[in-house]
């Protein structure tokens, strides 16, 4: 669904004489590809330690891919973002397949309600929560036993372009 | 004016869009306001994510399927329940089956159809004549 993959990204300092085993760091991290998996990975390491990437190495990057990707989860996402005003951190809600899924959704989510881009949000943490622990009135809906609901308007599309009719005779019903 | 068609774990829907067209699932769980986790292992629909936008909610309900049920045991209730013969007894499973008869009608067969088409008028006009001629 999302555009998004998780990485575990681990790095560390190039060997020196000094010191012949560096310290390995680990991360995990939301990117649409390797290479963007790498950069985040030395901009989120170069903030906390004194390792940068001009004398530093990746040592693996490896996908991570969700254990369940056929059940419904609800993820809590603690998240840090730059508006045009400041720095706010949140915590947002989400119930979806897989983390990479709430992930994108929650950057889309970011994107609409906050005008916040990639690069202005940090991911700080992706948890699964238990449904008696979630918080947020949006999700706490859909969580209830026998849950039922109409549709009460709908709008019937053609199953693909090539057989939609561009007139019809009798006006569209929808409900 | 109160709706027949819920959307609930167990409603069995007609998807409208996208590859699976036109085949029938399951929905096993409610994952928001949008989008419902929908399966058909007898189908072959698989088990996947879908907005309301794609679906069409039929009057069928399967009993007893808990929330987020599993492909296997969710495939022994749709054969148990006999999924395939109820949709076959509503109506629009019915339109659907005579839509796709009619399109595959030879020349032979149109030309058949024309000829019992007239063979029933006759009969009709027929028989209202006898009517009208009795009145």
């Amino acid at each position: 669904m999302g555009h998004l993959n998780e990485y575990q990204v681990v790095g560390r300092r190039l060997p020196t004489e000094k010191e012949p085993t560096p310290k390995l760091f680990r991360m995990s991290l939301f990117a649409p590809n390797e290479v963007v998996a790498k950069s985040r990975f030395w901009y989120f390491l170069k903030q906390v330690n004194k390792v940068k990437r001009a004398s530093g190495e990746v040592v693996s990057v490896n996908r991570i891919y969700e254990k369940k990707p056929g059940a419904v989860k609800n993820f809590g996402i603690w998240l840090r973002y730059n508006s045009r005003s400041g720095t706010h951190n949140m915590y947002k809600e989400y119930r979806e397949l897989s983390r990479t899924d709430a992930v994108s959704s929650c950057y889309q989510d970011m994107a609409a309600r906050h005008r916040a881009r990639f690069g202005s949000i940090q991911i700080i943490k992706v948890a699964e929560v238990k449904s008696a622990d979630v918080r947020r009135p949006y999700i706490r809906q859909v969580l209830q036993p026998n849950l039922k609901f109409p549709l009460p308007h709908r709008i019937t599309r053609p199953a693909s372009k090539s057989v939609a009719a561009t007139f019809t005779g009798s006006r569209p019903n929808t409900f | 004016m109160s709706f027949a068609r819920l959307v609930e774990v167990g409603r069995v829907v007609n998807i409208t869009f996208g590859p699976d067209a036109g085949k029938l699932a399951v929905i096993v769980e409610i994952i928001d306001h949008g989008r419902v986790l929908v399966d058909g292992p007898t189908t072959g629909v698989k088990r996947q994510a879908l907005p309301f936008k794609r679906l069409a909610l039929t009057d069928i309900v399967l009993k007893a399927i808990p929330r987020g049920v599993g492909t296997a045991p969710l495939k022994v209730a749709i054969e148990k329940q006999d999924l395939n013969a109820l949709w076959a007894k509503t109506s629009w499973a019915k339109k659907i089956a005579k839509r796709a008869i009619r399109t595959n009608l030879t020349d032979f067969d149109r030309y058949r159809l024309a000829q019992a088409r007239r063979q029933r008028s006759v009969i009709i006009g027929k028989s209202l004549a006898k009517i009208q001629k009795s009145q």
